[in-house]
């Protein structure tokens, strides 16, 4: 009787327990093997490693040194460029976050009632921004702020505009150009999972629908393609998080830093200030734990949201 | 509908070819004019038929061709910088500063690529070195990453075994993280591992990508339980159900894939692991060079260019042999 009240405290039952409740999953650890190994090597341990650094201050050349909250003290009670920051962020993620997320289904949608030829053209158009790695550099020369920027240029031809725009030093623009180049790169990973899970979708259920008296493309949209679809639009929900709360690369090279009243600084600038250009290590971790936190909500929220339509 | 009118045609044939010989020369003549609108009339059905047999939905010719429009439209958006850039390219060094700046180049020359390839003849090691390393663990990493994902993502989705639920949350998780720091991180685990400056440093932190596990997760929860339990009746382990089972069904899935993972290997930047100048990649060659024509932008272009072919074309081989697998797939659940 005792031995059955605390199993636990019996020599090696510990292990038994494991070794019983794992029995016969031994091919699913093979199976995963190869690839957790090299995840955790590569991505687990630097960022376990990396998170700590947020509370101390390290600038590279001497060891760390443990500061405790103090970070995060200065963060949100002294730094009032951080708090910027974090507005910038946030509006910015609750713009191009929504839009593109939506933008990525229906036009993966739209695109896949063409016909073959064209379906290959439009994702390649709607997808080349991402393909072709940093070519949004090129928005530098669209919008440069002379007259010899393309879109000064073409927009004084069709007398639009008198004299040339300073699009990306005028506080005005700097956001809207942000977000349009921001926008213009959102069709990523998100917008290729939708087109292959529109593929997927078996054939014989439209079939069936149209049998049922589903009538037109709307219909066939809410009733067929979406219930289908529920793990894609997890995945692009993902990914679009991770993006548009990341953003920060496109709003630096376009706009060099800092940007004229910090118009374009988001948190990922800010970490980035911090951790590249002024080597406060400690600072930069406090700043990327910020962002991870904002987009743990976000893909809380998201999940809330998505619920019904996954499997797990 | 179709068949009844068309059968009721066939016997008015038959009944008119019977009589033919005992008609008329103006009755023959109509019965000419007859077969032959009909026969053009078919060819127009049959053409019509093949346009709405490659369209999956419902949905009206006049909706496709709104639909079209729209799409050309933001086509043209989407595609403007990549055409600047081809078109810086082709523009000869006189037309880059022209004023006002016109996006179509007025005499299109290949000068620039010849500059850019003069250049990369003067370079230290030969360039086919290079594109040998590029295309070397680009090819790897897309292949051992599609291998070790789908194993790995069929047995998060499909097996359940104690710690699954967890694995499956932190690899959510890891896509979230984005870190300053831990690019100094990873190059203190390359360095601890002994694999800088060779092609291990190149492949081996690439190959485990959360995202791509992640995404392969998702597409294989969607194939049916029954299909996996016909297959285990049949006596196939875990492995064969994954690979001849599961992966042909999901094969937009890891085609895909290839795609995200051969860009992603194609834009490695070994520039922090490797040293050696002999194993670098196309990429860094490329920065390199652009760096030093720093007062040539069209070399420059041209250097974006010619780093941007493969990943399309491996894009445009991919994605279209995705639609071509369309009517297989119907085993999902």
């Amino acid at each position: 009787m005792k031995k059955e009240k605390f199993p636990v405290l019996k020599r090696g039952s510990v292990l038994a327990a494991i070794a019983a409740k794992t029995k016969g999953c031994g091919t699913a650890y093979i199976m995963i093997l190869p690839f957790f190994l090299l995840f955790f090597v590569f991505t687990i341990i630097p960022v376990v490693m990396s998170l700590p650094l947020a509370f101390t201050s390290f600038d590279m050349v001497q060891s760390p040194k443990f500061v405790g909250f103090e970070n995060f003290y200065s963060l949100f009670l002294e730094d009032e460029i951080f708090i910027t920051a974090i507005q910038n962020t946030i509006i910015f993620a609750a713009v191009t976050g929504p839009i593109a997320y939506i933008a990525c289904f229906v036009l993966a949608w739209l695109i896949q009632q063409l016909p073959y030829v064209l379906k290959t053209f439009f994702t390649f158009a709607f997808y080349a921004p991402t393909l072709a790695g940093n070519i949004y550099t090129t928005w530098q020369y669209i919008f440069s702020g002379d007259t010899y920027g393309v879109a000064n240029s073409y927009l004084m031809d069709l007398n639009i505009i008198s004299g040339p725009v300073a699009w990306l030093t005028d506080s005005k623009y700097i956001s809207g150009v942000i977000i349009l180049v921001q926008l213009w790169m959102s069709l990523g990973a998100g917008f290729l999972a939708i087109r292959a899970g529109l593929q997927g979708v078996p054939r014989e259920r439209y079939e069936a629908g149209a049998i049922e008296g589903i009538k037109g493309r709307g219909q066939e949209m809410i009733h067929i393609t979406i219930p289908a679809m529920g793990p894609q639009l997890l995945f692009a929900a993902v990914v679009q998080i991770a993006t548009c709360f990341a953003a920060g690369d496109v709003g630096r090279y376009l706009t060099d830093m800092p940007t004229t009243d910090y118009k374009a600084h988001t948190l990922m600038s800010h970490a980035y200030d911090y951790g590249q250009v002024r080597y406060e290590m400690g600072y930069a971790a406090a700043i990327c734990f910020v962002l991870f936190l904002c987009m743990l909500l976000a893909n809380w929220g998201i999940r809330k949201v998505l619920k019904k339509y996954m499997d797990e | 509908m179709n068949d009844a009118n068309g059968t009721q045609i066939a016997y008015i044939e038959v009944g008119a070819l019977a009589k033919r010989r005992t008609m008329s020369a103006q009755e023959k003549m109509r019965l000419k004019l007859f077969l032959r609108q009909r026969r053009k009339r078919d060819r127009i059905r049959k053409k019509r038929r093949k346009l709405i047999h490659r369209r999956l939905y419902s949905g009206t010719i006049f909706g496709d061709l709104c639909i079209f429009l729209f799409l050309l439209l933001l086509a043209v958006f989407m595609l403007l910088p990549l055409y600047l850039t081809v078109s810086g390219s082709l523009k000869p060094v006189e037309e880059l500063y022209n004023f006002p700046p016109r996006i179509f180049p007025n005499r299109p020359t290949l000068d620039n690529f010849a500059a850019l390839r003069a250049s990369v003849s003067n370079l230290w090691v030969p360039f086919s070195r290079y594109v040998f390393n590029s295309v070397f663990v680009a090819a790897s990493v897309t292949a051992l990453q599609v291998l070790i994902s789908g194993t790995a993502a069929y047995a998060l989705a499909k097996i359940k075994f104690p710690g699954s639920v967890f694995l499956n949350r932190l690899i959510e998780l890891s896509i979230l993280f984005t870190g300053t720091t831990t690019g100094v991180m990873t190059y203190i685990v390359v360095s601890k591992t002994h694999i800088i400056d060779s092609y291990f440093a190149l492949i081996l932190p690439f190959i485990a990508m959360p995202l791509g596990l992640f995404f392969m997760r998702q597409f294989m929860g969607q194939v049916s339980e029954s299909l996996i339990e016909a297959a285990k009746l049949d006596g196939a382990g875990d492995f064969r159900i994954c690979w001849q089972v599961v992966m042909p069904n999901v094969r937009p899935a890891w085609i895909t894939m290839m795609i995200f993972a051969f860009q992603n290997a194609w834009q490695i930047d070994g520039m922090s692991y490797i040293f050696n100048e002999a194993l670098k990649p196309v990429p860094t060659v490329m920065q390199q060079l652009q760096s030093q024509n720093i007062a040539q932008s069209g070399v420059a272009a041209a250097a974006v260019v010619i780093t941007m072919i493969p990943p399309v074309v491996i894009f445009l081989f991919f994605q279209s042999s995705i639609l071509e697998t369309m009517a297989q797939s119907g085993m999902k659940e």
